[in-house]
Order: structure tokens, then sequence, then C-alpha cells
């Protein structure tokens, strides 16, 4: 298979704390690739990285065939991202913000319109084109997110903590965008800490204190550990 | 808010910020009692903006109230003025003047000492047979003020303060916006996305550009309706220049908010700026007597070259051609600050 993400021992430290320990880890293209851990073990520090966000302190990566010291710019191009905290603009309107985004990756008014109409039936939030984002519910707002995020129509989608926060149901429709966009051939690159989150994926890593300590099918992972379920692996691993 | 509190601010400073003494509160403290001391304080009472305190017997009495602030000068006529004066054609008078305002007083002092000076000459033509104020071995001196005939403190202080205004509203407006974007988290979806480091600053300059220069058109109007304040020389001219200085303050803005985190420090190191770059910029007191250190330093002050030409231009009609190296210095100034904020903006922390 075609690897899209490579991570050479990665290490990421800041002051004497070690926030990423030597990462080593491949993400092929077209896989849901999971990223688990506790709050803290460093996830959010790897995607800040990978994503051109943030420098390595050493370790050689490459994301979509570009090294993140030199190309970061080309990377850029390349990669959606949709960060833990909620990031466009709540004082826009939904149109606005897409307008805004479509214009930075230089798509064209036409197309734009098009993947707008299209966008919003699909999302049944028509009715809240004209609307300031800061009205909405948070459901909304994560499934805008992520619909942003991939408007550009990238290589690979950065997702973090994508669900935190809303009830299972919204979280199930959320997964449903997720494979949607796997199905049109973007890799998925989530992190998450709902372990049944973990099931959907096709592949997790489980970190710990900054280390990766497992890196799996969800299968392979629940075999090895001798767990039923995810919850229990990562217990068995995070403890 | 962007347009109503500069407007406030224009009316309120300028009608207060003034150095015009429109109140003198003297003390006479005339020992003398002679008709000669009566003309003269006569003299001063006649004047509308000297409040006279009479009957105070002794300076101990004045000095108090110079001390608790009642006064502002004391006139100490000594006794037997009017006899001395006769007799030995000389006399002393002595003005005490609380100081603690240099300007005001030099200017209570050079009031007062020429309200004597015209007494004198009154009191030689009187005595002497002469005819009155034309003595014959007087130089005259017929004055005319230029630019601003009327001496209206107004319009030497409206382009100043509108100057500082279209300032504070850029560099504040732009810097907060910046740094505001860093706390709550929207820059992070924008430093993902293949944006030009040159592109993001200017989108983030272009607008507080556009409202900075309409509050500039909007303070004139006002000064013009409220002061009477007539635009001399060519509008243009001020726009060129003001657009030219804006992308230097805008610049310098944006700088402090890419190196600051918080709104705080934003309006922290701002407010450090604009006190500087105010109170050497000439507003209050002339640029040309400050010491050469001073001088050599505001080379780097925008506000100094803004300054100079709101003034030049709205007074004295100044064009483009006059001011030519104020605005080759404004742009090499900005074009600086800009540099400096798109060098120190990090898409990668």
């Amino acid at each position: 298979m075609e690897k899209i993400i490579t991570v050479n021992n990665l290490v990421k430290k800041f002051g004497s704390f070690t926030a990423n320990d030597n990462l080593t880890f491949d993400v092929y293209k077209g896989e849901i690739f999971g990223f688990l851990g506790a709050n803290g073990a460093g996830k959010t520090t790897a995607i800040r990285i990978l994503c051109g966000l943030s420098s390595p302190t050493s370790g050689e990566v490459k994301v979509a065939g570009f090294d993140i010291y030199r190309e970061t710019e080309k990377i850029k191009k390349n990669i959606g991202y949709m960060s833990q905290k909620f990031s466009l603009y709540e004082d826009l309107t939904v149109a606005e913000n897409i307008r805004l985004y479509a214009g930075i990756y230089g798509i064209s008014p036409k197309k734009r319109k098009e993947k707008m109409a299209e966008l919003l039936q699909k999302l049944e939030m028509e009715s809240a084109k004209n609307k300031l984002i800061a009205g909405l519910p948070l459901g909304w707002k994560q499934k805008l997110a992520f619909s942003v995020a991939i408007f550009h129509e990238p290589k690979i989608v950065f997702l973090d903590e994508p669900t935190g926060g809303v009830d299972p149901v919204t979280r199930r429709k959320f997964w449903d965008l997720i494979y949607e966009a796997a199905n049109n051939g973007i890799t998925v690159f989530v992190t998450t800490h709902y372990m049944d989150e973990a099931e959907y994926c096709d592949r997790v890593s489980i970190m710990n204190a900054g280390k990766i300590e497992a890196l799996d099918t969800p299968e392979e992972l629940k075999k090895r550990y001798n767990a039923k379920n995810m919850d229990e692996v990562f217990l068995k691993i995070a403890r | 808010m962007i347009f109503g509190m500069p407007l406030l601010q224009l009316l309120i400073l300028v009608f207060a910020a003034t150095f015009e003494m429109k109140s003198i509160d003297m003390v006479v403290v005339d020992k003398d009692l002679s008709e000669t001391s009566r003309e003269l304080v006569a003299k001063f009472d006649a004047i509308p903006f000297y409040n006279l305190e009479l009957a105070v017997p002794d300076e101990t009495i004045g000095e108090d109230m110079l001390l608790s602030g009642d006064a502002d000068v004391i006139l100490v006529i000594p006794p037997n003025m009017e006899r001395n004066l006769v007799r030995d054609d000389e006399a002393q008078l002595q003005l005490l003047i609380d100081a603690i305002d240099g300007n005001s007083a030099q200017l209570i002092y050079s009031y007062s000492s020429r309200i004597i000076g015209n007494f004198n000459q009154h009191l030689i033509a009187e005595w002497k047979g002469l005819p009155e104020f034309t003595p014959p071995t007087e130089v005259q001196i017929s004055e005319s003020y230029w630019y601003n005939p009327e001496l209206d403190y107004h319009w030497f202080m409206a382009p100043g303060i509108l100057a500082v205004l279209v300032t504070v509203i850029g560099m504040f407006l732009s810097g907060m916006n910046l740094v505001r974007e860093k706390e709550i988290g929207t820059i992070e979806q924008l430093n993902v996305t293949p944006i030009k480091k040159y592109q993001f600053i200017i989108g983030k300059l272009v607008p507080f550009w556009v409202i900075a220069l309409f509050d500039l058109s909007f303070g004139l109007f006002i000064a013009w309706m409220v002061f009477d304040l007539e635009i001399v020389g060519n509008l243009l001219v001020l726009f060129a220049f003001a657009s030219v200085f804006l992308l230097g303050a805008l610049g310098l803005g944006l700088f402090i908010s890419t190196v600051s985190d918080t709104q705080q420090q934003v309006m922290l190191i701002s407010f450090f700026f604009m006190m500087v770059f105010i109170m050497m910029g000439g507003i209050f007191t002339p640029v040309e007597s400050m010491p050469h250190w001073a001088q050599v330093l505001d080379r780097a002050n925008p506000m100094y070259y803004f300054m100079k030409i709101m003034r030049h231009v709205v007074l004295k009609g100044s064009g483009f051609f006059d001011l030519i190296e104020e605005f080759i210095s404004l742009l090499i100034l900005g074009l600086t600050f800009l540099s400096l904020a798109i060098w120190r903006y990090r898409k990668t922390s």
C-alpha cells in the first residue's frame, strides 16, 4: 500500500518536557487512521506537527510526499485540518466562512457556488446559509467545520477530537461524513478518546505519555490484548 | 464606536487642550495707596481676563494665596512708589508668579510686564508732556500672523489631534484584531492553509486602513463645521500622505500583535509607542526646540512627519513637493514596519 504519511523518530520537546517521544509510524493512502490516547498523551502535539503548525525538535516527517521542514507550504495545499477548538469565524455567516476558505485555497467562484449548494443540501443546512455561525448548535458547527476542512478536496484531513462534547447520535452522523470522505479517497487522520469511535477506524495507534504503545487494526489489538472491545484494550495499555 | 469616539475626542480635546490664557487670578498688594498705584491697578482691572483681588495688606497673605492656588500672580507695589517716581524718576514693582506650569508663568509675565510697560510710557508722556504712545525714539513694530491670522488655537490643535486620533484607531484596531484571532484560535485554521504571509498581513491591513482614512475625512469635516477650519492645501495631497503614514502606523500595530499573545500585551506595548510618538510628535511642543538627540530620535517617529504634514497642508497649503522629504521618510518607515510585521508573523510555532 502507498504510504501518505511517514514519521520516523519524531521528537517534540517543550523545555524539559517531552511531548512526543520518538514516534515512528506510517499512514496509508485512503485509510481512516485513529490516533488514540488519554488527555495529555501528546496527540494534539503530533497532529499539529503533521499539519505544519508546530515544528518538531527532531525526526523525519513526510506528509503527502513533502518534507515537514522544507516544504511546509506545499503540504498545506494538500491537507485539511479541523482543530479541537472550533475555529471558523463565529461572527461571519455560514456562506461567508465557506467563501473565505474557498478563496484562500483558490477555488473558482463558479465551482464554489456549486459545491456550496451541494454541501448545504447534504448537511440540511440550507436555511442556515446566511446565519451567523455563533448561533448554530454545536453539532452543526462541527459538521460545518469538517466540511470546510475538506472543501478544497485535500489528500489528507486531520481531525483533532472532532466530536468532543456532542451526543452519540450526532457523533454517529459525523462519522457518516468521515466515511463518505474516505470513500472519496481522502485519507483521514483522526484523534479521539471515545473508544467506540476507535472501532470505526481501519487502524489505530494508542499513545501513552508521549509514546506509541500499540498500532494495529482494532481486531488485532483486541486479540493481542485479549479484550472484548477497544475500551478494555485502552485500559490495559494506558492504565 | 469607531466613529463616535473620535468625534467626541476631537470636540473635547480641541476645546480643552489649550495654552491660551483666558483667566489670570492676580492679587494686588498695594502698600503705596497713591494716585499712581491706583491708576496702575485700574489698568489691570480693565483687562477682562485679569481677575483682581484687591486690598491685600501684605505679601504673606498673597503668598499664602499663591500656595493654595487661589492666585496665579502677585503684584507688589512697595510703599512710596509714587514719591520715588517723582523724586528719583525711578520706582520698583514686584511680580511673584506661580511657575508650576512654566509656560503659563511666562505668558503671565509677558502680559503683565507689557501692561506695566504701557503704563510706564503713559506716565512719561503725561509727566513730560510728550504725545502719548509715540515717543520719538521708539521703533514701531506692526505684526501680521500668517497662516493663522487670528491666532486661533483650535486651528493649531485640530489637525494635530486628528493626526493622533487616526493613529490610535488604526494602530489599536489592527493590533487587537490579529491577536484576538490568536486568543480565540481562528488563526490556526488560517495557518494550515497555503496562504502567504504577505497576503495575510495585507488582508489584516486594508480594512483598518480604510476605516482610518474614513475617520480622517469625517474628522476634517467636523473640524470644518465646528472650528471653521478650512483646508488651504490640496485634499488629495493630504490623503496621499495620510495613506502612506497609515501603512506605518498599522504595520507597527500588526508587528506588535505578531510578537504578543494576548490583547493585554498589545495594549501595553501599543500604549508605550503611542505615548512616545504623540509627545515627541510635536502636538504640544515644537520639535525644533527639543534637544538634538530627541530630534534625531524623531526621524523614526511617523507621527512627527504626519503632524507636520497635517498642519502644513491644512493651514499653510503646502504642496506635495514642499513635503517630498517627509513623504519619502514616511514611505521608508511604513515599508519597514510592514516588512517587520510580515517577517515576524509565524505560521509555524
